[in-house]
């Protein structure tokens, strides 16, 4: 998996998902569509502000609520490369890991990072680095299935790649 | 080292003999559910993967209840690609409308989900069947697909808290005051990855519908699952609606907690969620200290609380009376046969007398789809189970989840009350 670089967005405890993708708009499942309207209810100039390979950082608890895929395919869809939280809802982190978008989980870098500020993360070793502040953390290296989930862009592609 | 009831239940799905928390297992799937929000997107991942059909056209369910009756052109197009899979693989439990009620309380009127089951659902309060004592989960779209093709998903085996229940729950007080209590003492992330046991000689006072409006909440505090001992009210229940063969499993008496948390039921009072967190709990008696809430309109219905029971406290209390002057107030049945009970019981003529609107099954205005979208400032008293920013309509409404007694007697007085108030 390549490294993730880009600016921070930052966001605190409890980020729903009916404010990732609020329920007004799931009359569509299009990716793209969805993006338009990402994190829509909780930062309405998200996709004004936000540039491609743009990270998310969060606190707690982060895509808690509904088990709507939707969430994590409009976070996806929308540019961003990975999302930094010091925890993850359960179904938020299945559903994430199944699309192919990038999670990791770091109690220290959620604290520590700030808005606007510019990270690296490296994927295979779980090592997070903000540039903008030279400090570096050691998030939660993934599993190498999930590694492979994520580079095949999901669970679905992993599976036919796999019976090959 | 004993296992918890939700071990056991995977244990015997993983086809081994224990399985400890941590342990990453593939369990068989006694059913996969999704509805008309969520199926779409399975379905169009089911449809780029390399199988032949589903692995078994009577295990999965498929009930279009979110956005139906259709409420718009594109839920239209959404709930046409459901129904066209369901007639393609031959479904059997597809649920038009006119036959679909809100899923999580069709499902278990129908006997599709008994104890002993491991049930995945694209659907977060998939977790309601817990109460029956089955593993049944919230997953995504993706998980869907793969459950529909493979009949199987992996787990990590959750650990659990152990909630022991004493006493029973007074007058006006219902597992929905239980639920929020929970939630407010432990938050919305309490229970965060794990299995919510609950337990204790507590347990036998509960019905049946204030279990499954307890385990339904689970997911608010975070859990994997949320799950009842099988008694003799749940085998009474499942002598009236279900005629498959089930497993009844106990959790070991050695079994381990990371913790264990006692609740008297006799001291519970009615409890209201304020905006926005589910876990912003305030008993009325702190509510009627702090001011009166003023509110706009009322929902009484839901997966968490639009079961005949429901029905009935809420009619019991506007029965001869009026809601207040200029408050909006809807009843939603969960399910056909709700409606029709309500109907046959006289419910339907207190609701409409009293003021009320009564709508068919829909999970419409639970997530601000329709049927009760708020505006801007507007505050609803509800039976449903979220209450985060926009979740109602407006990010400026608010929305206050409490019991069925508690909206009604609300309805009525139009600012937060409980029946005790009128």
């Amino acid at each position: 998996m390549d490294n993730a670089k880009g600016h921070v967005l930052k966001y605190g405890d409890n980020v729903d998902t009916d404010v990732i993708i609020p329920a007004r708009y799931l009359n569509s499942s299009d990716p793209a569509e969805l993006a338009e309207h990402c994190m829509e209810d909780i930062d309405k100039d998200f996709t004004k502000r936000m540039n491609k390979g743009d990270i998310i950082v969060a606190a707690k608890n982060f895509g808690c609520g509904s088990s709507r895929e939707h969430a994590p395919i409009s976070i996806k869809a929308s540019g961003i490369s990975c999302v930094i939280a010091e925890t993850f809802a359960r179904i938020f982190y299945r559903n994430a890991i199944n699309i192919g978008l990038p999670i990791i989980e770091c109690h220290e870098a959620s604290k520590g990072i700030n808005d606007g500020d510019e990270v690296e993360i490296d994927f295979n070793t779980g090592i997070i680095t903000d540039i903008t502040k030279g400090t570096t953390y050691q998030g939660q290296a993934f599993p190498e299935f999930m590694q492979k989930i994520i580079a095949a862009e999901g669970l679905v592609n992993y599976i036919n790649e796999s019976k090959k | 080292m004993g296992m918890t009831m939700t071990q056991k239940i995977l244990a015997r799905a993983a086809g081994k003999e224990s399985v400890k928390a941590g342990d990453l297992i593939m369990a068989d799937l006694d059913l996969v559910l999704g509805n008309d929000i969520t199926s779409p997107v399975a379905i169009h991942e089911i449809e780029k993967m390399n199988v032949e059909g589903v692995f078994n056209k009577d295990k999965i369910a498929l009930v279009p209840d979110h956005f139906v009756p259709n409420k718009d052109i594109k839920s239209a197009e959404h709930c046409k690609c459901v129904r066209e899979f369901a007639r393609k693989n031959d479904i059997t439990n597809y649920f038009e409308v006119g036959e679909m009620g809100i899923e999580h309380a069709l499902l278990p009127e129908k006997g599709l989900t008994v104890p002993g089951d491991v049930i995945i659902g694209a659907d977060s309060h998939t977790c309601t069947y817990g109460a029956l004592g089955a593993f049944s989960t919230g997953v995504g779209s993706t998980d869907m697909a793969a459950g529909m093709a493979t009949g199987q998903a992996w787990f990590k085996v959750p650990s659990a808290i152990k909630f022991n229940l004493t006493g029973a729950l007074p007058k006006d007080v219902s597992g929905k005051d239980l639920i929020l209590h929970i939630i407010g003492m432990i938050g919305v992330d309490g229970a965060l990855y794990k299995s919510m046991e609950f337990t204790g000689p507590g347990v036998a006072s509960l019905s049946m519908d204030d279990r499954f409006t307890v385990a339904n909440m689970a997911i608010e505090a975070g859990g994997k699952n949320g799950i009842f001992p099988v008694d003799d009210k749940t085998v009474e229940y499942l002598k009236e609606h279900a005629t498959r063969e089930y497993k009844v499993f106990e959790a070991d008496a050695d079994a381990e907690y990371d913790e264990t948390i006692e609740i008297d039921l006799s001291k519970l009072r009615p409890t209201v969620s304020f905006p926005h967190l589910p876990e912003n709990t305030h008993t009325i008696d702190e509510i009627h200290k702090d001011g009166d809430v003023k509110i706009d309109q009322v929902v009484i219905g839901s997966c968490t609380n639009g079961r005949i029971s429901d029905m009935r406290i809420a009619a019991e209390i506007l029965k001869g009376r009026h809601v207040a002057k200029g408050l909006r107030v809807i009843v939603i049945p969960a399910t056909q046969a709700v409606y029709m009970q309500c109907l046959e019981e006289g419910l339907l003529k207190i609701f409409i007398e009293a003021g009320c609107v009564v709508s068919t099954p829909t999970c419409g205005p639970c997530l601000g789809g329709y049927m009760g979208v708020m505006a801007a400032g507007e505050r609803c008293v509800s039976t449903t189970n979220r209450n985060f920013v926009g979740r109602m309509g407006h990010v400026d409404s608010e929305v206050y989840l409490a019991s069925p007694a508690v909206a009604a007697a609300s309805a009525v007085k139009g600012i937060i009350a409980c029946p005790e108030d009128l």
